[in-house]
């Protein structure tokens, strides 16, 4: 029920452009955009997908540095243990 | 609601019984793990308490290869024509049969098996129900050790069924079963009222001989072996879904239908010492795992990060929240092998075709009998239940 | 799969394993909420509980919206569904929940046309495809849903539909939470927060709990680093002695939520003066129901329902399940009398469910990696 999934806009139905095609690994969906018409999202954006509607764009900076932090958090790890390592050798 | 509450009480006394303390001095209450450890104990001797079935009608359930299907056959048919033969519930039955006039103690050992195909839609790409029918019916005989011979196929026909659809299915199932090398010698034809069959159901039995000395089945499964899956899973059940429409969800996937004798007959040739084989069909590969464990009475530990998946039946599953380890193959087989022999039986079925993307997918361990873990790719671990319900109605 | 696998890697989540085990004081011990049903499902999906030390116990809220649904109105949309002249749609988690007379599962075998949609759209065209059928939609979730359910009315508006209705069942989680807040029955040091509810409502409706009530709350996305890492925040706010909101959700989830998404639920949608809630009881302005200007597409007004009030069953824990004063297994009838196949209450019956999340994935011996870690990384 709180399912949401992250796709990739893939094209807006020309027709009905409250309408876009979305892609989740390979597969396509239509899935309704009227709640982000604020700001609607153009092919090549990624969308939070739930029962069938667009609810929010994923905004690829921010994810970019949550997995920054992320990565950071593994260097710093990594390089802890490989001092701590280091200091065993005596 | 479900029939007869009164297993609710009983339930409810069960619990305030192992509530009592054992020492009427009292003991200190137990830690939190321990507690939790009992709670856990408990529910494990509920599973295996006898199965009845709660309910008073048949729901989709009871036809999704989960739980509620295995309930049903245990309670009423096994019930009901309990025998040595039926036991051990495999796919396939294994018959001695005497043969007159020869050598008294020889007898020929044959595999015999029948299914019935409901599948909807009919037609669906990589295949249609002729194929399904020829198909599922040759690799219950193949991995039981059977080399499958003869097939029967029994029509129940809607009015109102289109004569060239009917063709159509006939002429699929003369090519897979020329493809399968068996022979369809015998069947039978029903028509009912409009509205009463959806167009088409297929019913097959096959009987194939047993010539390797070996015996298969889950129940032989111990803990050091190698648990091995053919190829990616959940293509089957995912195209079917699809095919229905109702989702308006496009997407590049084709049923994996297809005869497993070959690929069978290569691996048991490389590796005789196979323990087990099953095809992956309703429930998925979760369901022969947890068959394994409740058979064998053994733990089953497996990765996630092991499991042959596709990229699109992937995003169908997670666009959907299902799980693609419950999803239905049609062409795709586990194997439980000896744990040193493991390398072997891949190498075997990685030089068949069908077995491109063969891989080992976890083991069979002592630890906690009963129970199927699934280590995901995040690092922890979860247990993989049998089905409960049904996501997928009706994909073969 | 982007956005979903570097999000599931496993040595990024033994960094932060160690992170947050570092940051435990010796001898306290620490319990968090997660309020959403989704987060208790990717907890235990995932086996997210290994990473974490001893110290720190999740507590698993009342986040699910199928779970809150008193049997009562359960009963209700079965008597809608029995109607000759309804097709009755649903979402999936709904089909198995029990009434007092059976579930819509139940109900499908006997022969009422019942249909599982995936989306409320699905739903439209159902009712567009069956012109002499009125097609009743079994609208439930919290704020995340309602916009698409609101969506879909004002489409069928448009279109001029006569034949579709909503069973409005959507609820609100600020009261939910506030109910929380105010039971004696329970301590925490903060909150998981919603995820997707809040790329409606924004963080803005949080800041209460950390004003009025000291508590930090982190919103948190739904794969399971997102939530290792919300835990880790919550550990740095609590060392530091913060509480605030945060969004560690912030990819998906804008602070000032989604206005097109509250102006479609205002158009079509008022609070209820009270509901009824398993478990939490009648808590005032919780729920939503059709406007009048909508009345037309409100099953409630367009068909009467019994509207009688239910008890969940005697054996049934599910209220303090959800309010987290009992772990799934310290139910009495967990996992013996209520199973999956043969649920006494809701909790057992949603995938998002504690009691479905932990008898379908957590019911075995804990192999706590966090400790190992920990272990592995001191002289």
């Amino acid at each position: 029920m709180c399912l949401g999934i992250p796709g990739e806009v893939v094209e807006i139905h020309p027709e009905q452009p409250d309408l876009a095609k979305v892609n989740v690994s390979g597969v396509k969906r239509l899935i309704n955009i009227g709640l982000l018409s604020d700001d609607p999202p153009k092919p090549g954006e990624w969308v939070l997908i739930h029962v069938g509607f667009a609810l929010s764009k994923i905004d690829e900076a921010e994810a970019a540095a949550a997995m920054a932090f992320l990565e950071g958090i593994g260097q710093a790890y990594e390089d802890e243990i490989a001092a701590l390592r280091g200091s065993l050798i005596e | 609601m479900t029939a007869g509450s009164g297993w609710i009480d009983e339930a409810l006394r069960e619990h305030d019984h192992s509530q009592r303390p054992e020492n009427p001095a009292g003991r200190p209450s137990l830690p939190v793990t321990d507690r939790e450890q009992q709670v856990l104990d408990r529910i494990d001797r509920a599973r295996r308490r006898h199965p009845r079935v709660r309910e008073e009608r048949i729901t989709m359930s009871h036809g999704a290869g989960g739980k509620a299907t295995h309930t049903l056959i245990e309670a009423v048919f096994l019930d009901a024509f309990r025998n040595p033969l039926l036991e051990p519930l495999e796919d396939a039955a294994e018959l001695r049969v005497p043969v007159p006039g020869a050598v008294p103690g020889v007898a020929a050992r044959l595999a015999l098996t029948t299914d019935s195909y409901v599948v909807s839609p009919l037609f669906f790409p990589g295949g249609n129900i002729g194929d399904l029918a020829v198909n599922g019916t040759v690799n219950d005989l193949s991995v039981s050790g059977a080399t499958p011979l003869y097939l029967t196929a029994g029509f129940i026909l809607e009015e109102g069924f289109p004569v060239a659809d009917l063709t159509r299915v006939a002429a699929s199932m003369r090519e897979a079963a020329a493809a399968a090398g068996v022979h369809i010698v015998t069947g039978d034809t029903k028509v009912v009222q409009r509205g009463k069959a959806d167009g088409c159901y297929v019913n097959t039995a096959g009987v194939g001989v047993i010539s390797r000395d070996a015996s298969f089945g889950v129940a032989y499964a111990r803990p050091g072996d190698a648990i091995i899956v053919s190829g990616p899973i959940g293509d089957h059940g995912i195209t079917i879904m699809l095919a229905r429409g109702e989702l308006d969800i496009e997407a590049d996937v084709v049923s994996d239908t297809a005869p497993l004798n070959g690929l069978i007959a290569a691996l048991l040739d490389a590796v005789p010492g196979v323990r087990a084989m099953r095809d992956a069909t309703r429930g998925g590969v979760a369901t022969i795992l947890n068959e394994i464990a409740r058979a064998a009475d053994v733990g089953v530990l497996v990765s996630e990060d092991a499991i042959p998946v596709r990229d699109e039946v992937r995003g169908a599953c997670e666009l959907l929240g299902i799980d693609p380890m419950y999803v239905a193959c049609e062409g795709r087989m586990v194997a439980v092998v000896p744990g040193e022999d493991a390398d072997a039986a891949v190498r075997a079925l990685r030089g068949h075709p069908l077995g491109a993307e063969a891989a080992v997918i976890g083991h069979v361990l002592a630890d906690q009998p009963g129970i199927v873990r699934l280590k995901t790719s995040f690092g922890g671990t979860r247990i993989v239940d049998l089905l409960v319900g049904d996501p997928l109605p009706r994909i073969c | 799969m982007r956005f979903v696998d570097e999000f599931r890697d496993a040595d990024k989540a033994h960094a932060l394993a160690a992170k947050i085990a570092a940051l435990c004081e010796p001898g306290r011990s620490y319990k968090f909420m997660e309020v959403c049903g989704g987060h208790t499902h990717t907890i235990y999906k995932h086996g997210l509980e290994d990473y974490l030390p001893e110290a720190i116990t999740l507590v698993h809220g009342p986040g699910c919206p199928v779970c809150v649904i008193p049997m009562g109105r359960v009963d209700d949309a079965m008597h809608l569904a029995s109607r000759p002249d309804v097709i009755m749609t649903s979402f999936g988690d709904m089909m198995r929940v029990p009434g007092s007379q059976g579930s819509f599962f139940d109900a499908k075998a006997a022969g009422t046309d019942i249909r599982m949609v995936y989306s409320p759209l699905d739903s439209l065209k159902i009712a567009r495809q069956n012109p002499d059928r009125q097609v009743v939609f079994m609208a439930i979730g919290f704020e995340t849903t309602a916009p698409s359910t609101a969506m879909t009315m004002l489409r069928a508006f448009s279109e001029g539909l006569t034949n579709f209705s909503v069973f409005c069942n959507h609820v609100t989680i600020i009261p939910a939470i506030k109910a929380i807040l105010d039971s004696p029955d329970l301590r925490l040091d903060g909150f998981i927060g919603p995820g997707h509810v809040s790329t409606v409502i924004g963080c803005r409706p949080y800041e209460f709990i950390a004003r009025d009530y000291r508590k930090p709350v982190v919103v948190a996305g739904f794969e399971p680093l997102d939530i290792l890492q919300s835990i880790y925040m919550l550990m740095l706010q609590l060392s530091s002695g913060r509480s605030e909101i945060e969004n560690q959700y912030s990819r998906v989830v804008p602070w000032d939520g989604n206005v097109v998404a509250l102006k479609a639920i205002g158009e079509t949608m008022e609070l209820r003066p009270y509901f009824e809630w398993r478990g939490l009881g009648f808590i005032s302005h919780s729920a939503l129901r059709v406007r009048e200007k909508y009345a037309a597409m409100d099953a409630e007004r367009l068909f009467s329902v019994p509207g009688v009030r239910v008890a969940d069953p005697k054996a049934c824990q599910c209220g303090e399940v959800l309010k987290g004063v009992l772990k799934p297994w310290e139910c009495k009838v967990f996992g013996t009398a209520c199973t999956p196949e043969t649920p006494i209450g809701t909790c057992m019956v949603s995938p998002e469910g504690a009691c479905a999340a932990y008898y379908n994935y957590g019911r075995m011996n804990r192999n706590r990696v966090a400790e190992a870690v920990v272990q592995a990384a001191r002289p």
